[in-house]
């Protein structure tokens, strides 16, 4: 896992990039990316991953739920490559949601490939990549994996 | 509810309609309203139940000066209108209220009267999606379809068709925005909003209002408007985020509250004349066929390509140029819900032949909500 400190498409876009804010039910999730780590939550009732945090499973209500790290590998569900320049970002950038190894879906940006239809392929492996956009907030980003596992290349 | 037991008997559009910058957000909803209330033969004072979204039921009722026993300020994105039929279809027969007035007004296009777009950086969607640089609906509703795509092999060309159709309609309606024939290339060939949607498969952005007055079918007679029956209603909500969207190829919302409808109703498909499938989104109408029932999964753009849903085809579907080419003021339900109307009345400009049974079904959010509602007409 990869932790970068600036993001190339963010360097001329006027607008700043939208922050979020933590609250209590969503630190863990946000101190693990600061650490390099995709953190997702487990429930030992029904034992069911989950995302977005919160202190109960949405599957079954129950509250016996712990904290987990994630692999960080998954395949792109779906996207759209956004050719505006949206807050904090130039044009052209994907606006993606990854279903990740263990169940949950999260959005995300593709990083490190082309933003184009030739390049953006449904259910393509990716994994995840660390931003640091400030002291508080790190964000994760995915990008193709270019070797499989225990592949050559 | 029991069918046919609450009935529209007042329905109006604003009195302009597009681009109206001498009229701020809350004059738009008294504008629909004062002529709804023209329309049903009556005045404020004998209105005893208000919905609307987007502003507060207390400013409307105090701008109109109505005193309600029945106030309904759901507020779940476009189609909420469709749950205020809802809601004020069940308030009535409950007794909490004899005569709703549910409006709707917004300057999407010149922004008169609108308040500062506040931002709570800590919801979930401010936390888990804003990040990655959306640039509001054009980037987030659209997402799914990369999926639906994928999955059952459908094309650009499905999504353009769909755009392309509803000119046709929008030429016979001399209120919509955009009335000249397109084609497949010009839609194709627009400006790339968020690959693979141009900027002809994204809705207007226009401003308007409208307005219905619902009481209790044994009290059509009262009233001046042609009545349109409430056969079913339905409604449902999902997620607030897009990416957690149980099936990117289908809507919960959507197929929960169009079952409830057609169920309350008892009605299927096969029943209904004219349909009304909200259009923020070229994809939009691909969904709400496959999960209403209409077709199979998958099977909506072929039925679209096969001129079903166009002029002279089996089941006319946004018949007043919908979101794409009529309006779109930024909740859109109230427009499809007027549309319905017309259609069972008899009066629209692009009127259908012999519309018994019509269906509005309203998206709200990024497939966050869903309301379905079936009119009939009065055959009496």
């Amino acid at each position: 896992m990869v932790v970068r400190k600036s993001h190339p498409m963010t360097d001329s876009s006027p607008r700043p990039r939208r922050m979020p804010k933590p609250t209590p039910e969503t630190q863990h999730f946000w101190d693990g990316t600061r650490e390099g780590e995709l953190r997702l939550q487990r429930c030992d009732a029904c034992s069911g991953a989950y995302f977005p945090p919160r202190p109960f499973c949405p599957a079954c209500g129950s509250r016996d739920v712990r904290i987990e790290v994630a692999s960080g590998r998954g395949l792109l569900h779906a996207f759209v490559i956004n050719q505006r320049p949206g807050p904090g970002f130039d044009a052209p950038h994907s606006v993606a949601v990854v279903e990740l190894e263990e169940g949950p879906r999260m959005m995300t940006n593709i990083v490190e490939c082309e933003q184009s239809l030739d390049d953006l392929v449904i259910d393509m492996p990716v994994e995840v990549v660390f931003e640091q956009l400030d002291d508080d907030i790190t964000l994760p980003l995915f990008r193709p994996t270019t070797k499989p596992a225990g592949g050559a290349s | 509810m029991k069918p046919r037991s609450i009935a529209v008997v007042g329905a109006a559009e604003t009195t302009e309609m597009g681009k109206i910058p001498n009229t701020s957000i809350i004059g738009l909803h008294a504008d629909a309203a004062l002529n709804a209330m023209a329309d049903a033969g009556i005045s404020a004072n004998e209105i005893d139940g208000i919905a609307t979204a987007g502003i507060s039921p207390v400013d409307l009722a105090h701008y109109l000066g109505i005193t309600p026993t029945y106030a309904d300020g759901t507020s779940v994105g476009g189609c909420s209108f469709m749950l205020h039929v809802r809601h004020a279809a069940a308030a009535i027969n409950e007794g909490l209220c004899t005569t709703v007035l549910i409006t709707h007004g917004e300057s999407g296009r010149s922004g008169v009267g609108a308040g500062g777009r506040g931002s709570n950086r800590s919801v979930l969607s401010s936390q888990f999606e804003a990040p990655y640089g959306p640039v509001g609906p054009p980037t987030l509703f659209t997402i799914p379809w990369s999926r639906y795509a994928h999955v059952y092999g459908a094309s650009s060309e499905d999504l353009a068709r769909v755009a392309v159709t509803q000119r046709a309609w929008a030429a016979r309606n001399p209120r919509a925005k955009f009335q000249d024939p397109l084609s497949m290339d010009e839609v194709l060939d627009a400006t790339m909003i968020a690959t693979p949607f141009t900027k002809l498969m994204c809705c207007l952005v226009t401003d308007g209002g409208g307005a219905l007055i619902l009481t209790s079918a044994d009290r059509v007679d009262e009233f001046a408007g042609k009545p349109a029956f409430i056969l079913g209603t339905g409604e449902s909500v999902e997620t607030p985020m897009v990416s957690q969207m149980e099936d990117f190829t289908s809507s919960r919302a959507f197929r929960v509250a169009g079952k409830k409808a057609f169920d309350e109703a008892e009605i299927t498909p096969a029943d209904v004349d004219h349909l009304m499938i909200y259009d923020a989104f070229a994809h939009l109408p691909i969904f709400g066929l496959e999960d209403l029932g209409f077709v199979g999964k998958g099977e909506a753009p072929g039925f679209i390509a096969d001129g079903n849903t166009a002029i002279g085809g089996s089941l006319p579907l946004n018949t007043n140029g919908g979101g794409l080419s009529y309006m779109h003021s930024g909740m859109y339900g109230m427009y499809a819900l007027q549309e319905s109307v017309r259609q069972v009345r008899g009066i629209a400009p692009a009127q259908v032949d012999d519309v018994a049974i019509s269906v509005a079904h309203g998206v709200g959010g990024m497939f966050a909500a869903s309301g379905t509602i079936v009119f009939g007409a009065d055959h009496r």
